[in-house]
């Protein structure tokens, strides 16, 4: 028999795909149903924001432009840039900003783990757990409503301080909402879990080594998913997180292997658990006091520059703060979780079939308005 | 491990070319090296038993307005738990630097867009292509002195 001839084919995956999470196009090397390389095509949602926030005349006008970065998670990404420009005016923010920017940044991770978690099920299948996840959801995004008057972008967390105290009737109705939140996750794990499709669909796929992970830059779920215990939160605490007992999840070998999609799909679940018990314990212990009384009138910070780094939901946002003595900043740089850990992605699907790399990508839990800034 | 420690080790292994140390005045101490040797050094800070600088934290490119633009490395130790930033300047002319993609796989991405943003050159970077702007966009944005062009393959840029 004559020998077929064979070749690879390119196939384009995006800009324009439900699993793509937004705009990414992704240039697909095919051998058959192997896919031989990945090259991600990134930029579709630049925005300039490294730009933009030079122009501005005010470090707090800056704060509008960061909620946009990640958009599902803008609490992390506020308290992440205030960090910065406190470190650069070295200004300490009294302890109930600190705490009720605990509360939020948590409950801001839950809601971003449950879009995660959501939508991972929808690329490969499920459906029914996506409409659960944002029903739960709703309700985080009612107690931000109550606080700050925004659904998504909050502009709440201020340099030196807080937009907003927190209204009357919000620590009541946090509670009742990790009430509710507690049983439902047993019921996301019975529902999706440990449920077999899912479990074959996503363990031991998308295999990602420790020693990769760091090296490529990957933090957050995905980098503990390896089975590195490495949260900042715990590492190298900012905003009084020494002060809460809770623990960071990593990866198992019970379902799959360290490191593939499954762990990296499980870690976020179990972390929502431990954001529930942190709230708690701030909600508990919540001190009074005046959010806005350190919240300087004109901010000049002195000649000098901060790299300041904290425990988004996807992973290490840092922000780089270059200050010239004005009153605008000089460079303002962005080291976002999602564009590093999208840059892993050639690396662990090479090998892998063209239908897992719809698993794959899903796992990462990118939002491509943090990866284009 | 203290930065002016870090600084020591460097200045007794590399001599010459690590130029300066400066821990007054700014909120984080840095030390200053030459761009064409930031390979090595690198490579030096990454597998040396005392320092173990594992990740590449953030690499930023900044225009200084004086004439230079510089790259700073922000590297911590997942082992050791310490922290450095190295800076390299380059003049505006020719802002060339080699690059450390083969020490670092974080650094890929991140130079592909300091060379994209700042039009800064990463010698050895083995993909150095455009990555958030489109491929036949001219000038570097981020530059302090870049114009935005009127007209983008003969459409006009809004604003």
């Amino acid at each position: 028999m004559a020998e077929f001839r064979t070749e690879e084919m390119v196939l384009n995956m995006g800009p324009q795909h439900p699993s793509t999470h937004g705009v990414l196009r992704l240039e697909v090397v095919l051998d058959g149903e192997i896919v031989v390389n990945v090259v991600p095509h990134i930029g579709y949602l630049h925005r300039c924001f490294e730009k933009h926030a030079e122009a501005m005349t005010n470090y707090q006008q800056v704060i509008p432009y960061v909620d946009r970065m990640d958009y599902v998670t803008s609490m992390n990404n506020d308290l992440a840039y205030a960090l910065a420009v406190e470190k650069l005016l070295g200004i300490q923010v009294p302890e109930r900003v600190s705490y009720i920017r605990v509360i939020m940044a948590e409950l801001n991770r839950i809601a971003s783990h449950l879009i995660a978690i959501g939508t991972y099920g929808l690329d490969i299948g499920a459906f029914t757990p996506f409409l659960f996840c944002f029903r739960d959801r709703e309700l985080i995004l009612d107690l931000f409503e109550m606080t700050c008057g925004a659904r998504l972008l909050y502009n709440y967390i201020w340099v030196g301080g807080l937009s907003h105290d927190l209204p009357d009737g919000f620590v009541e109705k946090a509670r009742a909402f990790i009430k509710t939140f507690r049983p439902n996750i047993k019921e996301l794990n019975d529902l999706l879990s440990y449920n077999k499709i899912f479990i074959d669909r996503t363990a031991n796929i998308g295999v990602l080594p420790a020693d990769v992970a760091i090296n490529y830059g990957v933090t957050g779920p995905m980098l503990r998913a390896s089975g590195v215990r490495w949260d900042l939160r715990k590492n190298d605490p900012y905003s009084l997180y020494e002060r809460f007992d809770f623990e960071i999840p990593v990866g198992t070998n019970d379902i799959g292997v360290v490191g593939d999609s499954w762990n990296r799909y499980m870690v976020r679940v179990r972390e929502m658990e431990q954001s529930l018990n942190i709230i708690e314990q701030a909600l508990d212990n919540l001190p009074s006091g005046d959010v806005k009384s350190a919240i300087p009138k004109r901010i000049r910070p002195p000649v000098g520059e901060a790299y300041v780094r904290s425990e988004s939901p996807k992973g290490e946002l840092g922000f780089y703060v270059i200050s010239d003595g004005s009153g605008s900043p000089f460079r303002v740089k962005a080291r976002s979780p999602s564009f590093c850990n999208l840059s892993v992605l050639p690396e662990i699907s090479r090998g892998a079939m063209v239908a897992d790399l719809v698993a794959i990508l899903g796992s990462i839990d990118i939002v491509l308005g943090e990866v284009d800034r | 491990m203290e930065s002016s420690e870090i600084y020591e080790i460097l200045k007794n292994e590399f001599g010459e070319t690590i130029l300066e140390f400066k821990r007054d005045g700014v909120v984080e101490p840095y030390i200053v090296v030459a761009p064409d040797h930031i390979r090595d050094i690198a490579y030096f800070l990454r597998d040396d038993e005392r320092l173990q600088f594992t990740s590449l934290m953030c690499l930023s490119s900044v225009d200084y307005n004086d004439g230079t633009l510089g790259v700073v490395y922000h590297l911590h130790s997942m082992t050791l738990g310490h922290k450095i930033v190295l800076k390299v300047r380059v003049p505006k002319e020719a802002p060339h630097v080699q690059s450390v993609e083969a020490v670092w796989k974080a650094a890929n991405w991140h130079e592909r867009e300091a060379y994209d943003l700042m039009g800064i050159a990463f010698d050895g970077h083995p993909d150095l292509r455009r990555i958030l702007l489109p491929y036949d966009w001219e000038g570097h944005p981020l530059r302090k002195d870049y114009k935005v062009p009127e007209f983008y393959n003969g459409m006009k840029v809004p604003y």
